[in-house]
């Protein structure tokens, strides 16, 4: 039997092997099934360290044969305590490590954490900042799906489509480093609007990126969508049913892949999305093969969208001019007083939020981001809580699961794109 | 918007005219406060009513308001995907008798979020399937997110204060 005492979860320090390994057993009943204690079927262990779990994500696997018979997710690797963390800095301190919570959807998240912040303490945003954060947000959209793309098709055995994805990823986050100076941990989104104006070089880049994505999107559904290979290993596999999804709180692609309308940008629209024309792709089977088709498809309408906002990109200030809560620019301070005091006030106590609670949610490359934030009056958040959608999603699986084979599960898990970043953190 | 989610609210207030003690609005979030005992049946009622259809558990979130009593909160976010309005339920458990029906009967959903505000909060969830630890190592003692549960911080080591530090350092257990 392949079974590690200590690898089992809740196992307690015991001297013999045998007594442990039946200790250990005894914890996991009404989680396994009988068979198990038989030794009919296996357990075995599944990550932390495994490539295909796309990080550090944990599997304890029943196997009968090579069929799974249940299938316990353990997450908690990447536990950073974000939350506390940031209950010990200023709202203007604590925007930071929003980035490093999904690693894959920088900029989302700093929106997230601003339109929470905004709406508690009534900020205003100028429309040039919300519609640069369309773009940026729908930039990470694509360079995430990209990252996705290219590690899911890996995991399937399609090696040469890594390279390509991180070669298109890469112009994404050229961009974000012009516009940023960080080509991840960008920062760029800041209460109250963005952290500065375009630069010039950005533009054209975007303009060149804008003509080149299409055809490589193009080719990379050439590639796989009548590809035999891809097909058996994707159709039918990990199908979840429309009201299985809904009831486990699954939102995002996965949601969508399973025939839910259910798009935060369409639904309730922050930051201006409902300026933009675009269409929600929806898939009908709800297996791994249409989660592939909608995150396919929602890179082009991503790119409608920064087509749409860039040509009508208003002009005017890119950040609030509500100094109770924005620093004032730099070159006001050598020549305004009140320039003087209110950098001071903002640097040394921050600015006030007041007392309540709100709850924002966007729409993340993953599926809903939501942020549940409560003010005390004070500079600091009281409490804040990520409701993220990879922790979320990753509860169905064992679900989901139940039935296949072990190289399935595999798929299965890159179908749902999971950040354990995200998940933890 | 807010007119409409009042108007919900009042429904739900209707219905359960002793669970429901307080409805609130702050920046056109609408959010009804439960008394504990009633939470199942009111999610029940908030899920299956034709006018609410809450089919969707969005967010579930604790919150600690040390020293205040009840010391405890639990946020449930529903979003209903028939009618696109969102509502948040509220609830509290004091300090010393820390227990919340759980709501894994009516979403399933609900399980990993119970679990985590467990892990964080120490609030127990009376009918939950699986409740143990979900981010933290499953021997942790203490409850992290609660208000009297200090920051901590880890001590630089530099060559001159290594063998200190080292000592100091917690250790899983073998």
């Amino acid at each position: 039997m392949t079974l590690s005492s200590k690898d089992l979860i809740q196992a307690s320090p015991i001297e013999s092997d045998q007594e442990t390994l039946e200790i250990a057993l005894e914890q996991l009943r009404g989680r396994v099934s009988d068979r198990a204690f038989t030794g009919e079927t296996m357990l075995l262990n599944m990550g932390p360290q495994h490539p295909s779990t796309h990080g550090v994500l944990r599997l304890l696997l029943e196997l009968d044969g090579e069929t799974i018979v249940n299938c316990l997710p353990d997450i908690g690797y990447l536990h950073t305590g974000i939350e506390k963390s940031m209950e010990a800095q200023r709202y203007e301190q604590a925007l930071v490590m929003t980035d490093r919570m999904d690693y894959l959807n920088n900029l989302g998240n700093n929106l997230a954490y601003c339109l929470a912040v905004e709406k508690l303490c009534e900020l205003d945003v100028p429309p040039r900042a919300q519609y640069i954060r369309v773009i940026m947000a729908e930039l990470q959209r694509i360079a995430s799906h990209l990252v996705w793309l290219g590690t899911h098709v890996l995991d399937l055995g399609a090696t040469s489509l890594l390279l390509y994805a991180f070669r298109e990823r890469e112009h994404i986050l050229d961009m974000f480093e012009m516009v940023s100076g960080q080509r991840m941990m960008g920062n760029y989104i800041r209460p109250g609007g963005i952290w500065r104006d375009l630069t010039d070089d950005f533009i054209p880049a975007l303009r060149r990126f804008l003509d080149y994505m299409p055809g490589k999107i193009d080719d990379y559904e050439r590639l796989l969508n009548e590809n035999p290979f891809f097909i058996d290993r994707t159709k039918g596999i990990g199908v979840i049913p429309p009201e299985v999804a809904i009831d486990w709180s699954l939102t995002g692609p996965a949601l969508r892949g399973s025939g839910v309308n259910f798009d935060i940008r369409k639904a309730i629209p922050y930051s201006s999305y409902d300026h933009f024309e675009f269409d929600v792709p929806l898939g009908t089977n709800g297996d791994v093969y249409d989660r592939y088709r909608v995150r396919i498809e929602e890179m082009r309408q991503s790119l409608r969208i920064i087509h749409q906002a860039l040509d009508n990109l208003p002009g005017g200030p890119f950040r609030s001019t509500n100094r109770k809560f924005v620093p004032p620019p730099r070159s006001e301070l050598g020549h305004s007083m009140e320039a003087v005091i209110h950098h001071f006030k903002l640097w040394t106590e921050g600015f006030k939020a007041p007392k309540g609670e709100v709850y924002v949610r966007v729409e993340s490359p993953r599926g809903e981001l939501g942020v549940y934030l409560v003010g005390d009056g004070g500079p600091r958040p009281y409490r804040i809580h990520f409701r993220t959608p990879s922790f979320m999603n990753l509860q169905s699986l064992g679900v989901v699961a139940q039935g296949h084979m072990v190289a399935d599960l595999v798929a299965i898990i890159g179908s749902v794109d999971i950040v354990l970043g995200d998940c933890d953190r | 918007m807010s007119d409409h989610l009042m108007s919900i609210a009042s429904k739900i207030k209707e219905r359960f005219p002793e669970a429901v003690t307080d409805i609130r609005e702050f920046r056109g979030e609408v959010t009804v406060v439960v008394e504990r005992q009633a939470i199942v049946e009111v999610a029940t009622f908030c899920r299956d009513d034709d006018d609410l259809r809450f089919n969707l558990l969005s967010s579930l979130s604790g919150v600690d308001y040390w020293p205040e009593e009840p010391r405890f909160a639990v946020n449930y976010v529903l979003y209903s995907l028939d009618h696109n309005h969102t509502i948040r339920l509220k609830t509290y458990a004091p300090g010393n008798d820390a227990v919340v029906p759980s709501v894994t009967g009516v979403w399933k959903g609900a399980n990993w979020p119970e679990r985590e505000v467990w892990d964080m909060f120490g609030v127990k969830f009376e009918g939950h399937p699986d409740l143990r630890r979900i981010l933290l190592p499953y021997d942790w003692t203490g409850h992290p997110l609660r208000k009297d549960y200090p920051l901590g911080h880890e001590e630089v080591q530099f060559s001159f204060n290594y063998e200190r530090v080292q000592s100091r350092k917690p250790h899983p257990k073998e």
